[in-house]
């Protein structure tokens, strides 16, 4: 025998969980339903801020009209937002979603992995 | 404006597309590479392909053009524009690169395992790139216009020769390279003429717009584009941008060349940062034309502005290249954008609706690429003939309705189809119908009927606020009554579109 018998091992131990994914078994549903749930609350907690951060400003202008014409050094405000602001602000939140939802995927990689033979 | 500069820029720009494809054409040897670049595409060059297909002529002249006239409300245009990725990234990005789909028709048929939906999506596929290539196409009209003074259906017969040959014959390939490099030629044109022009207004004193104590163009909330009820047309057409942009049909393409999920997160991160950057200029040159140009000569469009700025600040030879520069970069955006769409929306004609009559025809004596090489005229020649058609409307509310459309149809699709394992296939169907007549009855309004005053214009003139929600619902309610009709294999599908690819499963 040139090589270690990976089936032989499992025999013993637990059944693989890609196993149970593959299987579509109840274990397997429980650890897929969890990863989406996972990215969908990392996806809504994202989209709420910019729904209110973004969505919040017209409101603003509406409500608050001393904001309309608020200046910042000579630039006025909403023009400082929507120009300039805006811009690197979504770069972060971007940068912040990757980040969490590769860790989201790490995490559930080696859950999954730990119980591979 | 000097037209020999004007002129030999847009002709080196046409020329440098078609060199760079004729060099992808030498890369591309079998089918698979013809279609997806072999996939071997990195996220920063695919970032960079994306950008560049993306910034049409909306973005390059629209923008500035906008906001010289309508002011401050026109800057939720790019703020749409970029927002829109970050929302595609964070529902869509991973899941449809997982899913292994190269269009949107492959998706639907993939997730909902029905060949009618595919149908009923390569239809609406081929009408939003229409509607997205019209503007394109009328917006090279007047940029070559407004160089050289030639009749407004040159413009647009250059851009469509130029994509055709580009595309039927290098493929994805080559396109991806040149729309790479087409992003940092429009960068480079907008960004180093705006600084220029910036010296020479700091130069002057930074003197305010002449306009400054007009409260409708300064401060928010002044009405878009004329249109009444400003506070609703911002959140409709906000909406339509922030959701349109992951229902385009260039956009799902370029997801198909990374090579797995986490490198579909990374391109979008990196296409956010690119459209940033580039977004940051346009609106300098609507500010600008309001200190330098507050008329504009008669029989002169405002999304030529960009154009004629430095002709009116520095009325000397810098003047005339930067000038020159601007025509070139407009150019790009025009050939980028056109080449995207052309490229997607021949793909479909090709594989959804022609490869099968061909092959009656002739019997299957064709080869695969002779297909595409049709599809691509196909998909060209109809747009043209509309541009000349139909009366230019602006080219930002152009673009703003096909992102409606989109939203309306694909993003309830995209959206429910990776999240919801509830989604039918008969609740799908009636989203996209429901969502695609309705907003696509409200273009037509839009465009054909004219100006139409009070509400009835606004929800007609930027439909997305309830067509979005209406699409939405029926999905959703029609799936909840045919619980019968859910595909066989959603959880299959899930495991595919949601699972990181390091770890073996089972995923066909």
């Amino acid at each position: 025998m040139t090589s270690t018998r990976r089936d032989a091992t499992t025999r013993h131990g637990a059944r693989p969980l890609t196993r149970e994914i593959d299987e579509q078994s109840n274990l397997g549903e429980v650890y897929m339903s969890g990863l989406m749930s996972a990215q969908l609350r990392l996806a809504a907690m994202v989209l709420a801020f910019g729904a209110v951060g973004l969505g919040g400003l017209p409101l603003l202008f509406l409500l608050v009209p001393a904001t309309r014409s608020l200046e910042i050094g000579r630039v006025p405000l909403p023009w400082l937002i929507l120009a300039v602001v805006v811009y690197p602000v979504a770069l972060v939140v971007a940068r912040y979603y990757v980040r969490q939802s590769e860790r989201i995927e790490a995490e559930f990689s080696a859950v999954v992995a730990r119980r591979e033979p | 404006m000097n037209t020999a500069y004007g002129l030999a820029a847009i002709g080196l720009i046409c020329l440098v597309t078609l060199a760079i494809g004729a060099f992808g054409l030498k890369l591309s040897r079998t089918t698979s590479d013809f279609y997806v670049a072999g996939r071997t595409v990195t996220p920063y060059r695919n970032a960079s392909a994306i950008g560049g297909e993306y910034l049409s002529a909306a973005s390059f002249l629209g923008i500035a053009g906008l906001v010289y006239t309508n002011g401050l409300d026109m800057l939720w245009f790019p703020v749409g524009y970029t927002v829109g990725y970050v929302v595609l990234l964070v529902l869509v990005a991973a899941p449809l690169r997982r899913s292994g789909a190269y269009t949107l028709p492959d998706f639907a048929e993939a997730r909902l395992e029905s060949t009618t939906i595919r149908r009923l999506c390569s239809v609406l596929v081929v009408g939003i790139g229409w509607l997205y290539l019209l503007p394109q196409l009328q917006g090279a009209g007047l940029a070559l216009t407004s160089v050289t003074g030639a009749p407004s259906w040159v413009g647009g017969l250059v851009v469509a020769v130029v994509v055709v040959a580009n595309v039927a014959a290098g493929g994805m390939r080559s396109i991806t390279l040149v729309q790479a490099v087409q992003y940092w030629i429009k960068l480079t044109a907008i960004a180093a003429p705006a600084f220029v022009l910036l010296a020479v207004w700091f130069h002057d004193g930074a003197p305010g717009p002449a306009s400054a104590r007009d409260s409708g163009w300064v401060e928010p909330l002044g009405g878009l584009a004329g249109q009444g009820h400003p506070v609703y047309a911002t959140y409709s057409l906000l909406l339509a941008l922030a959701l349109g942009t992951m229902g385009l049909p260039h956009v799902l393409v370029r997801f198909y060349t990374n090579p797995d999920g986490r490198a579909a997160r990374r391109t979008t991160l990196t296409v956010v940062a690119l459209l940033g950057a580039f977004y940051l200029f346009p609106p300098l040159y609507g500010v600008l034309g309001r200190v330098y140009l507050p008329e504009l000569p008669v029989g002169v469009a405002a999304d030529t502005l960009v154009l004629q700025l430095p002709g009116a600040m520095l009325p000397d030879h810098l003047g005339e290249v930067l000038s020159a520069v601007l025509a070139g970069g407009a150019f790009a955006a025009f050939l980028s954008t056109a080449s995207g769409l052309t490229m997607s929306v021949a793909g479909v004609i090709d594989q959804d609706l022609l490869r099968r009559r061909l092959g009656r025809v002739t019997g299957g004596d064709f080869t695969v690429v002779q297909g595409f090489r049709i599809a691509t005229v196909l998909g060209v020649v109809v747009p043209y003939a509309a541009s000349r058609l139909i009366e230019p409307v602006g080219l930002a509310t152009m673009v703003s309705l096909a992102f409606a459309v989109a939203a309306s149809t694909f993003c309830p699709l995209l959206v429910l189809g990776s999240w919801w394992r509830g989604l039918s296939t008969v609740g799908a169907a009636a989203g996209l119908v429901v969502g695609g007549g309705l907003a696509a009855s409200a273009v037509a309004a839009t465009v054909l009927a004219g100006p139409i005053p009070g509400w009835p214009g606004a929800l007609l003139g930027q439909p997305a606020a309830w067509s979005i929600p209406l699409a939405f619902a029926t999905a959703v309610v029609v799936s909840l009554a045919t619980p019968g009709r859910i595909p066989l294999h959603t959880a299959r599908t899930m495991v595919r579109l949601h699972t990181p690819e390091d770890l073996v499963l089972d995923r066909d």
